[in-house]
């Protein structure tokens, strides 16, 4: 009887470690605990370049993410990039005048955008349009820019 | 013989061999749910199966950790991007060698064993002396055989990744002086549940299912000789090992393939 007490003490034991493995890995290593908000609400961008914006890129207000990209699509119209930006419900006081830019972390890390919020008094709404952005800055863009002005001096 | 022949002769065995490994399942299937009914059998099994692979599952994550740590900080100082270290060495693990290699070595471990046990278990006739006492070998013997692979493996899986991540932690922060929260923040802010962590334990019960339907099937469709029963071992630990790897590719493609 006292082996088979062992048995079972050994296996409940390899049983538990491996769920305490699953659960590290599920909330301490990976973002289930971040931004994961039933009280979303959700944002569009127009932009010309997304450059390389993915969707899950972040939404980053002075830094700090508040969000992701949910969406990216080509307006019929207009041809231009739309990106629809999932924001955390708890920030719903983002002026009607809040500037979208994308920005790249570091040289060669990935793309995300960044909301400088303006001074309206009225604020976003779920749905609404953020009018003022600015566009990916694309390297390729700016080479050729520098060597053309380069040439005509 | 001829070769022609000969050639033939390997192609209707082999297809054999696949049909009999389809009806061995049909038959497991069923059985599946009733050895639910009895627990302590799989307990027993999941020892043998699961505890007793424990020591080699974290030693090996442990060192592929290291070597992943090293290699990474070695790749990414090219580009001044040790920060993304912890990244690179989650994603590789969780994704892929996690399940993959924790698959390998449980069909070198438990695989390998589980046949050679039904193996012997045939060639003693201990098998058809159960169904002359109207016990279905099947239900009693190969059913908890496989619940207690198709347990142990997610588990494994996941001590493997965890014990490589923080191998790779050791080389990359202790030893090599990558900064600690760096490491840690860039991990967890790029590691996905749903994406990355979700198809990883998929990918294990995959890997589960099938190494413990081979290394069963082989055992209880071995020849029942002491040279049978070698050879049926060897067979486990080769087809096992080039299932994982070709399913491997299919589930990658299939899960990550479009992004």
């Amino acid at each position: 009887m006292d082996n088979s007490r062992a048995l079972e003490l050994a296996v409940g034991g390899f049983v538990a470690a491996g769920i305490v493995a699953v659960l590290v890995l599920a909330l301490q290593m990976s973002n289930l605990t971040q931004v994961r908000v039933d009280d979303a609400y959700t944002l569009t961008a127009e932009f010309d370049n997304i450059g390389g914006l993915t969707v899950r890129s972040p939404v980053k207000l002075s830094g700090v993410t508040i969000g992701r990209v949910d969406a990216i699509a080509i307006d019929p119209k207009t041809f231009r990039a739309v990106a629809s930006l999932r924001i955390d419900g708890r920030y719903r006081n983002l002026p009607q005048d809040t500037f979208a830019s994308i920005y790249t972390a570091g040289l060669l890390g990935e793309q995300f955008i960044e909301l400088a919020p303006g001074g309206e008094e009225r604020f976003l709404a779920d749905g609404d349009r953020i009018a003022m952005t600015q566009s990916a800055v694309v390297l390729e863009k700016i080479i050729s820019q520098f060597l053309y002005d380069k040439a005509a001096e | 013989m001829n070769p022609l022949r000969r050639l033939g002769q390997l192609t209707l065995d082999a297809l054999a061999r696949l049909g009999r490994m389809l009806l061995f399942l049909l038959h497991l299937l069923p059985a599946l749910p009733l050895a639910l009914g009895r627990p302590r059998l799989i307990v027993q099994q999941l020892y043998s199966v699961g505890v007793l692979s424990l020591v080699i599952v974290l030693v090996s994550g442990g060192f592929v950790g290291l070597v992943l740590g090293l290699q990474g900080h070695n790749i990414l100082s090219n580009f001044n991007a040790t920060e993304s270290l912890g990244v690179m060495v989650a994603l590789s693990l969780v994704r892929e060698l996690g399940p993959v290699v924790t698959a390998l070595l449980f069909a070198g471990r438990a695989g390998s064993a589980l046949t050679a046990e039904i193996g012997l278990m045939k060639a003693t006739e201990q098998l058809s002396s159960m169904e002359m006492m109207a016990v279905d070998p099947i239900r009693r013997v190969i059913a908890p055989r496989f619940w207690a692979a198709f347990i142990a493996m997610p588990l494994l899986a996941a001590l493997f990744s965890m014990v490589g991540i923080y191998g790779g932690y050791f080389i990359g922060v202790v030893v090599l002086g990558v900064d600690e929260a760096a490491y840690w923040s860039q991990l967890v802010r790029q590691v996905d549940f749903d994406e990355d962590t979700v198809n990883g334990i998929i990918k294990s019960l995959v890997f589960g299912f099938v190494a413990a339907w081979i290394a069963l099937f082989e055992g209880f469709d071995a020849r029942p000789t002491s040279e049978g029963v070698s050879r049926a071992t060897t067979r486990t630990v080769v087809n096992t090992s080039l299932a994982v790897l070709g399913l491997d590719f299919l589930l990658t493609a299939l899960m990550f393939g479009n992004s």
